[in-house]
């Protein structure tokens, strides 16, 4: 038995459905599956999709299958560790298959069957969510999953990076750990979470061991601290700096500026300095980043002598 | 005959999307059937989140025989034409006949077509209807080379029983289909529209979205009234859901009393938009503490861990919003007034506290044009209106902005007025919202929506085409509604002006814009354009309340028998003076010298016009329209008599000129009531 810090619920520690195993199994089902394990993107994403392993590779014309555990940070989801689902740093697995499988559907649900979400006892629903970033220039059709009226993962196949299309179309699929875990778990509290699967007095931690100070403390420098004029400027450096790159051929260092740029304007987005026009403004800037790094890196992969793609 | 039945199997085909889609399928199928000549009976069409479905009876095994006429050359036509057409139509001369038109003898000939198997063109007419079927959004998947709204799964394609085979992209079509998605295994042969039914009823799909409907509808009125409490009544959510599920089962879930004390906007928001439950209310019309959640399948604890997970998630989201709620209030909306220096409102306009700033003085202003408001009360409205956009409970529920201040408002003391003032001044929203009604509502609202036309039309960010970024065609509907509808009596000149001085830039073209809006908003209101341009024309009006009036008293008096006549008298003046005018060379506005006025009949109509004109004006002056019109019809009968017995182009020349000088005040009598030359009729 453990005992956490935060709400004093008790909580039994079970290596089956504690938090790591959840994305250890998701690991060896999609791999199983034909995917390639990669590891998080080094850099601040608030989404598993802007991995390059995702973005780029939607438009590279090949066979691409891949999952991996991405941290997301979200500045303005930041609660101080007061909120029992949300925080500005949390966990997505990513799929991503393409060109998409036929039965994709029937493979996702069995993913959910190994995670201990089982069909015949919850009402799972495919509700329709279109997904769009307007910063990568990025957008697709499908839903957002539903277990008894809760999002457990988003579900999508892409149409567009970039601006560009996506030929095969790949299909990705988003979990959100955390609540899937929340809900394997039966836990009110996200920070009650059991991580390892350990009993307490054997050292073993839950979420809140790990990260409720984290959150208390970016929470407070996303909303409070954060130096508004450095991150204006540090966006405009990151801005050029991409274009510098772009001009030298290099799309991939390139798209690491755009990733800058992007947490950059998210945390001025939390600091609550950015109107609704100049959200416009710094949306369209980093949408410019990201389309000039998708179309060099299109060029990249064209073959010389058919002039097509591949 | 024989019957066709067709079902698209696919992923979950977006609830809003499927009634239009089954219409279209239908409409489509049915023309293709008419386009070959097949007769068909009881066509009929059902959609679920994974189904397409169309059924038809009574369809021939052939197309019928067609016997066609075709007009060939003339008999005299040198030859090559003539063996031109046989060959093109693969017949004989002695296949044709000769017939006698007007313009020569013709050769004729009649092509009899036989009929084919309707098996070899129904594919056709199947997958040419499919193509057009127009979604809202459409999507590749795969490597495939097609669109559909989701990627189909299979195609179940039956004719008289027997599988009518064809491919739709990557698709065959085949005699199985698939039942409910957990509650049901395997691939289920069928044979026909009434197997397919039952099959699929026994497979836990019902096909029909009215049964499914109607099944929910009970079903959660059963178990509302089961806790003595009714449904919300909420029919866009009802067919929302319908197309969420292939097997509704209708469950009940508690809220939290924690969440109770909640503003409802604030749970009705979390349950309906984003959870897509029904609310129930309490005997005094409160919301209740329950809910209630259609899913789409029956779980092995008949749905006890499926409510249990919805009250958390609801739970979770309510949590949330109490989070807000509480810490949100531990600064009153005043303090919050600051942190919005550090929202910009446009790049050259300034931040949201300058526009709040100018929205207080704006607001000040029109209480002296807004009976019930008080100066300070508009100031103080204005002051605190846009304070909850820093609060969490608008970040998480944008659409609840000033509905949030409100209560806030409230909780903080400021008085009724105030408050309900920050609610109300984001609308109308549109030309089917609520308009504000109360006085300081009404002051504030008007004061954001000027102070935002007039800065953007400041710095030329005037809408054009269909572009209008800013939301300006809006704003400036908002502004006239606002107006119109409260009765307000405001010099829309002088408030514009105000509000440039407060920006120091002139607004050019606002006014006439607003005119613009004016004339769609009349129009759409049914109004005679022609009507609103006549009173238009006499420019310089922005009193909008006094011009509608104007416009009403117009429209009234020409549908009377006097107001017709008046017209056609204003017509035939200004016709006969414009022909003479023009022909002349000069404009007749001069004195009517009274003593050359020979006939009695021209005599009465220059008295009744010195007695009518300052009627007219006395009425004009004090907004009597309807006197106006009145004055107006009295002259009827001597305009009449004038016209009857007068001949204006009087062979006298200096009586011709004092006639047309008397014409042309006829002209003038009507001048400063409305432009009639606009009127059309």
């Amino acid at each position: 038995m453990a005992q956490t810090a935060t709400t004093g619920a008790v909580i039994t520690a079970d290596k089956k459905t504690c938090f790591q195993s959840l994305f250890l199994g998701l690991q060896t089902f999609w791999a199983e599956r034909g995917c390639v394990i990669l590891q998080p993107y080094d850099s601040e994403v608030g989404a598993g999709t802007f991995h390059p392993a995702t973005t780029l590779a939607a438009l590279w014309p090949e066979i691409w299958n891949v999952a991996y555990v991405q941290p997301s940070r979200r500045p303005t989801d930041g609660r101080y560790g007061k909120n029992p689902n949300r925080l500005q740093h949390y966990y997505q697995f990513q799929v991503l298959m393409k060109p998409s499988p036929d039965d994709i559907q029937d493979m996702y649900l069995d993913s959910l069957r190994q995670i201990g979400i089982d069909p015949d006892r919850h009402d799972i629903r495919f509700v329709e969510d279109d997904w769009e970033s307007p910063t990568l220039g990025a957008w697709g059709l499908g839903w957002e999953v539903w277990c008894d009226g809760m999002e457990v993962s988003q579900f999508t196949y892409f149409q567009q990076v970039g601006g560009m299309d996506c030929s095969p179309v790949p299909v990705e699929i988003t979990y959100g750990l955390e609540r899937l875990a929340m809900y394997v778990q039966g836990v009110e509290n996200v920070y009650d979470l059991d991580w390892d699967g350990v009993p307490k007095d054997r050292g073993g931690k839950t979420y809140g061991d790990i990260f409720l100070e984290n959150e208390q403390q970016q929470s407070a420098y996303n909303f409070e601290i954060a130096d508004t004029d450095m991150l204006v400027r540090h966006f405009a450096e990151a801005e050029k700096e991409c274009g510098a790159i772009l001009s030298a051929g290099k799309p991939l260092p390139a798209y690491d500026q755009c990733l800058k740029a992007s947490h950059l304007f998210n945390l001025l987005d939390a600091r609550g300095v950015i109107s609704v026009t100049e959200r416009a403004s710094y949306i369209g800037r980093v949408r410019a980043l990201s389309k000039a790094v998708c179309e060099m890196w299109v060029d990249s992969h064209k073959t010389p002598d058919t002039g097509g793609q591949g | 005959m024989a019957e066709l039945l067709l079902e698209i199997l696919s992923e979950e085909i977006p609830a809003r999307m499927q009634a239009r889609a089954c219409n279209d399928l239908k409409r489509l199928m049915c023309d293709g059937l008419k386009a070959a000549g097949l007769e068909f009976s009881n066509a009929r069409s059902f959609v679920t989140p994974r189904r397409l479905i169309f059924v038809a009876d009574g369809i021939p095994q052939r197309t019928p025989d067609i016997a066609e006429e075709r007009k060939g050359p003339s008999t005299s036509a040198p030859d090559k034409a003539i063996q031109g057409f046989l060959g093109s139509i693969g017949m004989t001369l002695e296949q044709c006949e000769k017939r006698q038109l007007p313009k020569g003898e013709f050769y004729f000939v009649v092509i009899n077509k036989s009929g084919v198997d309707a098996a070899s063109v129904l594919p056709g007419i199947i997958t040419t209807a499919l193509a057009a079927l127009p979604w809202p959004k459409s999507m590749r998947w795969a490597g495939y080379d097609m669109r559909w709204v989701r990627p189909i799964n299979s195609i179940l394609c039956l004719f008289g029983g027997s599988v009518l085979e064809f491919d739709f992209g990557p698709v065959s079509s085949g005699m199985q289909t698939r039942g409910h998605r957990f509650l049901s295994t395997g691939t289920i042969p069928v044979s026909g529209f009434d197997d397919y039914k039952t099959k699929l009823n026994t497979a836990n799909v019902m096909i029909d979205p009215a049964e499914r409907r109607e099944l929910i509808a009970t079903g959660a009125a059963k178990l509302a009234a089961s806790e003595g409490l009714s449904l919300k009544d909420d029919r866009g959510l009802l067919d929302e859901v319908t197309g969420l599920v292939e097997w509704p089962v209708v469950l009940m879930g508690k809220i939290d009393d924690d969440f109770m004390d909640l503003p409802p906007e604030v749970l009705s928001t979390s349950m309906r938009a984003h959870q897509k439950y029904f609310s129930c209310l309490n005997g005094d019309g409160a919301l209740a503490n329950r809910f209630i959640v259609v899913a789409n399948t029956e779980t092995v604890d008949g749905g006890k861990q499926v409510v249990a997970g919805n009250e958390r998630v609801l739970s979770a989201r309510l949590a949330d919003a109490r989070f807000f709620w509480d810490t949100d209030r531990t600064i009153p909306l005043a303090e919050r007034v600051g942190a919005l220096a550090d929202r910009v409102f446009h790049a050259k306009l300034g931040t949201l506290a300058d526009k709040i700033e100018r929205i207080a003085s704006l607001a000040e202003e029109l209480t002296k044009y807004v009976q019930g408001s008080t100066p300070e009360n508009a100031r103080r409205a204005a002051h605190l209106a846009k304070a909850d956009l820093s609060t969490g409970m608008v970040a998480e529920f944008p659409d609840l902005q000033g509905v949030i201040g409100r209560y806030y408002a409230l909780a903080d003391g400021e008085n009724d007025g105030v408050a309900h003032a920050i609610a109300d001044h984001y609308s109308p929203l549109g030309p089917g919202d609520v308009c504000p009604d109360k006085p300081l509502s009404v002051c504030v609202a008007l004061a954001d929506k000027i102070d935002t036309l007039v800065g953007f039309f400041g710095i030329d960010e005037k809408p054009t085409g269909s572009k209008d970024p800013f939301a300006l065609r809006r704003a400036a509907l908002g502004v006239i509604r606002l107006i119109i509808e409260n009765k307000l009596r405001l010099p829309l000149g002088l408030v514009i002006a105000f509000a440039e001085d407060l920006y120091g830039r002139k607004a050019d073209g606002l006014m006439d814009f607003i005119a613009e809006r004016l004339k769609v908003h009349l129009r759409e209101r049914g109004v005679r354009h022609d009507l609103i341009d006549a009173v238009f024309a006499l420019g310089g009006e922005d009193d909008l309340v006094r011009l509608l009036a104007r416009v009403d008293s117009l429209g009234v008096f020409l549908k009377s028998e006097d107001g017709a006549n008046m017209l056609n008298a204003y017509k035939r003046a200004s016709n006969i003076l414009r022909i003479e005018e023009k022909k002349d060379g000069v404009a007749y506005d001069g004195h009517v010298d009274a003593g050359a006025l020979e006939q009695d009949e021209e005599k009465a109509l220059m008295a009744h016009l010195q007695t009518i004109t300052p009627e007219i004006l006395s009425a004009l002056d004090t907004e009597n329209f309807a006197n106006v019109m009145g004055c107006l019809a009295t002259a009827r009968p001597v305009v009449d008599d004038f016209f009857d017995h007068v001949t204006v182009n009087s062979e006298d020349l200096d009586l011709r000129t004092n006639r047309l000088n008397l014409l042309a005040s006829v002209r003038r009598t009507f001048d400063p009531i409305a432009d009639f030359s606009k009127i059309e009729g």
